[in-house]
């Protein structure tokens, strides 16, 4: 499974939930599978979902999900120390890896070689991870959200981009909506 | 008069409950009193730009957030200062040690301090100095100035406005 085929299989558990998304193509997916006041779709900065949704779960008691990409955890690898130290148990890293920077053009990452993110998230401190195949992410989404624990959740899939268009809401907009819908 | 104590008190004042760190020699006294407060969340980041997606995150969700950090940083925090907290206009007061300015006993620190007002100037970017220790009376201002406006505002605290770094 590619991406795309993820979300569309775990949009009915995501739409109820905040759902911090990653930049690029994987916002560009959420919003044209299921467009939710609840997504908070971000448009630059890559590598900072994982951080942004912390904040949140510290901030206030629902649960957060963050969906976010091999590439982009590479990125901001000091994340997980910071995650394995605080994440409360309403904080989800859903890390989608599938060997690529699928928003460039689909260059392979180190994770496709000799990387391990979920044994990197283990030695920062983070207690649940659990790494599954693409086919198995629904279960295991909601097996986090159930279990009230800080969970990362690793999923390896196949490297892949739906067609989708860019998403043209103010970011504003967006951020707007979304406070609403922690709030509400 | 105790800084560290002050500004920590102005931020528990202005319902700032959120404070990331990244640590400067300069504001250890700074931090250590934010991590012993009970009314303030004190999370440390790795980096400075980790540490503004917390902030981000934390303000959406009902939190007033804050970051104290060091100038030398700035240049890594460039993109998300444009693209997340600029963009999605989001307040965030910046708690800067300003290295590099009167003072300073590292040479290299200077090749930062140099930029430092000229970056914060390009990015539109309210910035305050504070150079002697009674500028701290505007931190209170500052902070309502913030988020009355939501944007990011820059405190610039140089070694003078410490008590000296190094030389005394």
């Amino acid at each position: 499974m590619i991406r795309s085929e993820i979300l569309k299989e775990i949009a009915p558990i995501l739409r109820d939930q905040l759902v911090v998304c990653n930049i690029g193509i994987p916002s560009q997916e959420l919003h044209a599978i299921d467009d939710q006041p609840t997504n908070f779709y971000m448009l630059g900065t890559m590598g900072l979902a994982s951080s942004i949704g912390l904040g949140l779960a510290l901030a206030q008691p629902k649960p957060v999900i963050v969906i976010d990409g091999d590439g982009s955890v590479l990125t901001n690898l000091g994340t997980l120390p910071t995650i394995g130290n605080n994440a409360p148990g309403n904080y989800i890293l859903m890390i989608v890896d599938n060997g690529s920077y699928g928003s460039t053009g689909d260059q392979p990452t180190y994770t496709g070689r000799k990387t391990d993110l979920a044994g990197m998230a283990r030695a920062a401190g983070c207690d649940t991870v659990v790494e599954v195949r693409d086919v198995d992410t629904g279960p295991a989404l909601q097996a986090a959200i159930d279990s009230g624990k800080a969970t990362v959740l690793v999923v390896k899939c196949d490297s892949g981009n739906a067609k989708m268009p860019v998403i043209t809401m103010d970011p504003v907009v967006i951020r707007d909506r979304f406070m609403r819908a922690v709030a509400s | 008069m105790n800084i560290d104590k002050k500004i920590a008190d102005d931020l528990v004042a202005n319902d700032i409950r959120f404070v990331t760190t990244v640590p400067c020699k300069q504001l250890a006294g700074v931090i250590e009193e934010v991590e012993a407060r009970d009314d303030i969340f004190h999370i440390p980041s790795n980096k400075e730009d980790e540490g503004m997606g917390l902030c981000a995150g934390a303000w959406m969700g009902g939190t007033r957030p804050a970051i104290i950090m060091q100038n030398t940083a700035l240049g890594v925090t460039i993109n998300t200062l444009a693209t997340l907290i600029q963009f999605y206009r989001m307040p965030l007061p910046m708690i800067i040690s300003y290295r590099g300015e009167l003072r300073e006993p590292v040479a290299c620190q200077v090749e930062m301090a140099v930029h430092t007002k000229a970056l914060l100037a390009q990015l539109n970017i309210p910035t305050y100095h504070f150079h002697w220790q009674k500028d701290v009376e505007e931190f209170d201002n500052i902070l309502k100035y913030t988020f009355m406006c939501n944007k990011p505002v820059a405190i610039l605290t140089d070694a003078n406005f410490w008590g000296g770094y190094g030389d005394q």
